[in-house]
């Protein structure tokens, strides 16, 4: 939006396009009809995050368990504003008409298309889990209310924004929207692991986002625009001397989002950021934080540095290489009887997943069309969301005080038997092994994005990565039907939560139908989404 | 007849379901019985659905793919819920069938301990539903596997089987089980993670996983290029499975750690897996490639004949503290190698010989496995040294009619002719006598020399068991000081699978009559 204004008025350094002067003669192109229908999504969540911070004003101590609840609604309530964008063609708002690259949506700073849609259920979806997960973590921790749920929902507007956005301007501010609150959300809990899980997570994401800005500026200087598709344009007629500016800046800006998947070598904040933040709030980072960057870097990849396609194919493949196995020997290095070690594993697993999620769009660097294999990206992503967030949800179910390690697993199933299987049911989607077979197509889908794109070695890389993931998912499965070696704690009868029962339920009945139907997330993955 | 194909696979899956739910009342021991009670009705249902579809299926024309089915699963990905029945799968199925139904009998009498400490069961023990849920969900992916014809949901049944499988011998096994047991799911996972790249690939350059289209156009379609790297891919993970020398690794101790059942099922059925796979896939879909690597599928075939039998030579040695289980697990290895021998040879003779032969290892390595099962619950091992003392175990006296079943199934092992072993390893070794044409006879007919010696060393060490366990002085002082004769529900298990290969010994046209027509049509010559 802020872009939108730059690129109407401000003056181009290279000069290449028409300036549009002040005196324009017809003045109404420069006032701005809103499609409110399309921004409604992020727009609720945004509404929804000051009216929870208001109400917080005023609303007496004893009241504020409402606070969650008003989340849980405003978060429902943009999840409905998705329906009536689903049929008909994308919607487009906040356009400028005289941009160079002018096609339809060219020149626009938000467009809701099929891949906004469904980066935008994943958000909202997933903050939506999230926000259910943290009902009794805030209670149980004493959390401040008021600024929780204000946190949570503004992350989610971000998260939310990012996916539609379609200038670089708008996105680095939608990224920053999503992280900010994140780095608080992680400080929360105010324990010395907190602070530093925070302090960590802050330091990083800050350092990169700044990297992101030099590039954006870079990108910026050498294409003369903002917004994507005339940056891809740009880009391809820079003149020669700008050349080396436009590359070093695609690279520093894919950096910034690279960070937020916890692509390798970024991922180092992601076990201690986990481990201190409240469990929700590692669920949410695991799901709607990598949602987020991923989306980020596919739009800044596929549309706006399409002319640099093969280079960052082949970057974007190296990393998905070495992001999954990072992540899967970490994983595997991860000692089970250590405190917190059912987080971390959760944490290592997340960055091996990050891997397998950067595959088809390494793929779309290769790819004749350059769109399709995203669909693969979105399809696993939004498998990988439910079942992941089910896991965090067991796990905050089973370590009520924080901390549990994967032995406290061992004998779940005698105890609880639900619980079990359900957590069963969510590592074996992950590993992506029947019964999961939710988990099995999602990681088809990506096998073929590779094959199709003539990654064959990608795949291999894969295949190996799914069979070591596969060692470590199937010891805390085994540890679950295992025999208990100590009695059960006293509290083990007590009841779950209503709030975990709801996300137990949604996320493990999620998985279930997707297993009997994959087709209904899988045809995301069929056709185009841009 | 389509509807019994489904409900062949629905059936036990709608059971494996009905083990979660709490249906079999709450005291423990009540609820077991039921669930194992269960797991015989379903099973026994199953067996008599394929018993259905064998008798309506059109004998006359076994080429013909029968019962289908051809709905649409997943559009996204092109998946079809393609089912059918030809004459290769069909024994396959009524196979698996009656091998599961066998063992739900025996372990509704006999269920593995679980060993959770060592002791009698106790709350501890995994339960019987557990047992029911997972053994039931191991039948879909069997039968989903030689029933579907559809890449990836040949694939996605493929899979099914590695989790049950992996608690079967995880939670009920015996010894070394849980190294054992991720063993056996890692090799087998990695195999078929590389398969499915191999089939991605097929489907990307066909446009189709349709088995059958597939067939049909005969690698028409598919550059060269592709064939060979798409067969190397699905070669690998199959012989994985099947397994082939030298990727059998896992299968020793996955055997020796297995519960009897779990034993019985992973030799008779899912060994055959992968040789159905080769046979369904990789021969009529990519024939080029095939032709390709068939010299060396054939070289570690002989390889793994002779492997075989030399480590079971050395096993059943006296002083070689050899075990039992894993003698017979190193005998399927050298067994399936003639399988492989037979494929490889791209003969319609040498096929129907590795078809005949897979069905033949079933009954008699399921038989050899039962026995095994048993000899260990008496003697609690199945240690040779130990179970064979100073002069042999001597049964024939001791226990006369385990003993006679033992020395049966292991002459039907060493291919006596007129038991079902001699058929395919004769038709097999036929084969790469006179391999199809393009293939290196000379190549093949030294196979074929290492397949007769393999023969031979096979006969020795089955002998020498037979020796071992079955002859001797019943007065010598022996661990177990009685051992039980036949008991009625081992009685039962048994005799149909020694029955079956006396039958397919005697009368080898009953399956080569099916298998025939088909495999001329899978080679592209009927």
């Amino acid at each position: 939006m802020l872009a939108a204004h730059t690129a109407a008025l401000g003056p181009h350094s290279t000069g290449q396009h028409t300036v549009t002067s002040l005196a324009v003669a017809n003045p109404g192109s420069l006032i701005q009809s809103v499609d409110w229908v399309a921004i409604a999504p992020p727009l609720i969540a945004a509404v929804a995050a000051l009216a929870v911070l208001v109400t917080d004003l005023f609303l007496p101590e004893r009241h504020k368990r409402w606070l969650g609840r008003l989340t849980v609604a405003g978060l429902a309530l943009a999840l409905i504003a998705l329906l009536p964008l689903t049929d008909g063609s994308p919607r487009a708002t906040f356009c400028v008409r005289n941009v160079a690259g002018g096609t339809d949506s060219g020149g626009c700073s938000y467009v809701a298309d099929h891949f906004a849609l469904v980066f935008q259920l994943l958000a909202l979806g997933g903050a939506l889990i999230a926000a259910l997960l943290s009902m009794h973590t805030v209670d149980d921790e004493r959390l401040p209310r008021g600024e929780y749920w204000f946190l949570l929902l503004s992350s989610a507007t971000g998260a939310a924004l990012l996916p539609a956005s379609r200038d670089l301007a708008t996105m680095v501010i939608a990224l920053e929207v999503a992280s900010l609150p994140a780095f608080a959300l992680v400080a929360l809990r105010r324990d010395g692991r907190g602070a530093e899980a925070a302090l960590k997570f802050f330091v990083s994401s800050v350092t990169a986002t700044a990297v992101m800005l030099l590039g954006v500026g870079f990108v910026y200087a050498a294409s003369g625009s903002l917004h994507l598709g005339a940056v891809a344009e740009g880009l391809e007629h820079a003149p020669g001397q700008l050349k080396p500016l436009a590359e070093a800046g695609a690279v520093l800006t894919l950096v910034g989002f690279a960070f937020k998947v916890a692509a390798v070598p970024f991922h180092f904040w992601v076990p201690d950021t986990y481990t201190g933040a409240p469990l929700p709030v590692a669920g949410y980072l695991s799901v709607v934080g990598k949602a987020a960057g991923l989306s980020g870097l596919a739009l800044a990849t596929t549309v706006a540095f399409r002319p640099y396609a093969h280079t960052w194919g082949l970057a974007l493949a190296v990393l998905a290489a070495l992001t999954m196995t990072v992540g899967n020997v970490g994983a595997l290095r991860q000692r089970f009887d250590t405190r917190y070690s059912a987080v971390r594993l959760l944490a290592w697993s997340s960055v091996g997943q990050a891997g397998y999620l950067l595959v088809p769009l390494a793929a779309a660097g290769y790819a004749p069309t350059g769109t399709d294999p995203l669909g693969a990206t979105a399809a696993y992503a939004l498998i990988y969301g439910v079942v992941n967030l089910g896991a965090f949800g067991v796990v905050a179910a089973v370590g009520r005080r924080a901390g549990a390690s994967v032995d406290d697993f061992r004998g779940l199933f005698a105890r609880n038997r639900w619980t079990a299987l359900a957590l069963a049911f969510f590592l074996l989607c992950l590993a992506g092994l029947p019964p999961g077979v939710v988990g099995l197509f999602g990681k088809v889908v990506v096998f073929r994005a590779a094959v199709d794109a003539g990654l064959g070695w990608l795949a291999v890389v894969m295949a190996v990565n799914v069979v070591v993931a596969l060692y470590y998912y199937l010891l805390w499965t085994a540890r679950l039907f295992a025999p208990a070696e100590r009695p059960a704690p006293a509290d083990a009868e007590r009841r779950l939560p209503a709030g975990l029962t709801a996300t137990l339920g949604l996320t493990a009945s999620a998985a279930v139908v997707l297993s009997v139907a994959p087709q209904l997330v899988l045809q995301v993955a069929g056709g185009s989404l841009f | 007849m389509n509807a019994v194909l489904i409900a062949l696979l629905v059936l036990p899956l709608l059971g494996a379901a009905l083990t979660l739910a709490p249906v079999f009342g709450p005291d423990r021991a009540v609820a077991g019985r039921r669930a194992l009670r269960l797991n015989s009705v379903v099973t026994g249902a199953v067996f008599l659905l394929t018993v259905a579809l064998a008798a309506g299926f059109d004998h006359d024309e076994p080429a013909r793919m029968q019962a289908t089915t051809d709905v649409s699963w997943i559009p996204a990905l092109n998946v079809r819920l393609h089912l059918g029945v030809d004459g290769v799968s069909l024994p396959l199925i009524v196979l698996t069938a009656l091998l599961t139904f066998l063992c739900a009998l025996y372990s509704e009498k006999r269920l593995p301990d679980g060993e959770a400490r060592g002791g009698a069961p106790d709350e501890h023990s995994p339960s019987p539903q557990a047992f029911v849920g997972l053994f039931l969900l191991l039948e879909v992916g069997m039968l989903a596997t030689f029933a579907v014809l559809d890449l990836l949901l040949f694939f996605l049944a493929f899979e099914i089987v590695l989790i049950p499988m992996y608690f079967l011998i995880a939670r009920w096994g015996s010894g070394a089980k849980a190294p054992a047991a991720n063993r056996f799911i890692l090799y087998t996972l990695l195999g078929s993670a590389v398969m499915l790249l191999g089939f991605l690939l097929i489907g990307s350059e066909a446009g189709t996983f349709d088995m059958q289209a597939l067939a049909a156009a005969h690698g028409n379609g598919l550059s060269h290029t592709t064939q060979v790297i798409a067969a190397l891919a699905i070669m690998v993970g199959l012989a994985v499975k099947a397994p082939a020398w030298p990727l059998h690794s896992w299968l020793p101790d996955a055997h020796t750690a297995a519960p009897t059942v779990g034993s019985v099922l992973l030799a008779g059925v899912l060994l055959k897996m992968g040789t159905y796979g080769l046979v369904r896939v990789l021969l009529p879909i990519v024939p080029d490639g095939t032709a390709t690597f068939a010299p060396y599928l054939g070289a570690f075939a002989a390889v793994g004949i002779v492997y075989g039998s030399l480590a079971c030579l050395a096993l059943a040695r006296p002083g070689s503290k050899g075990d039992l289980k894993r003698l017979i697990a190193y005998s399927s290895v050298g067994h399936m190698g003639f399988v492989l021998l037979g494929i490889a040879s791209l003969t319609p003779v040498g096929v129907n010989g590795a078809l005949f032969a897979n069905i033949a290892h079933g009954l008699i390595t399921g038989l050899l496995f039962f026995l095994v099962g048993a000899l260990k619950d008496r003697y609690g091992t199945a240690d040779l040294d130990t179970l064979s003392g100073a002069t042999g175990a001597a049964l024939y006296g001791r226990a006369p009619r385990i003993g006679a079943l033992l020395a049966f199934a292991a002459v039907a092992s060493l291919g006596l002719p007129g038991l079902a072993g001699f058929w395919g390893e004769l038709l097999a070794m036929f084969g790469a006598f006179d391999p199809a044409d393009g293939l290196s006879r000379p190549a093949f007919v030294t196979y074929m020399v290492l397949a007769g010696l393999g023969t031979l060393l096979t006969a020795a060490y089955l002998l020498i068991v037979v020796k071992r366990v079955c002859m001797g002085d019943p007065r010598q002082p022996a661990p177990v000081a009685e051992v039980a004769d036949l008991r009625p529900y081992e009685a039962v298990s048994w005799t149909p699978l020694a029955a079956l290969t006396l039958v397919a010994g005697l009368w080898p046209a009953l399956l080569l009559g099916l298998s025939d027509p088909a495999v001329k049509h899978l080679l592209g010559g009927g």
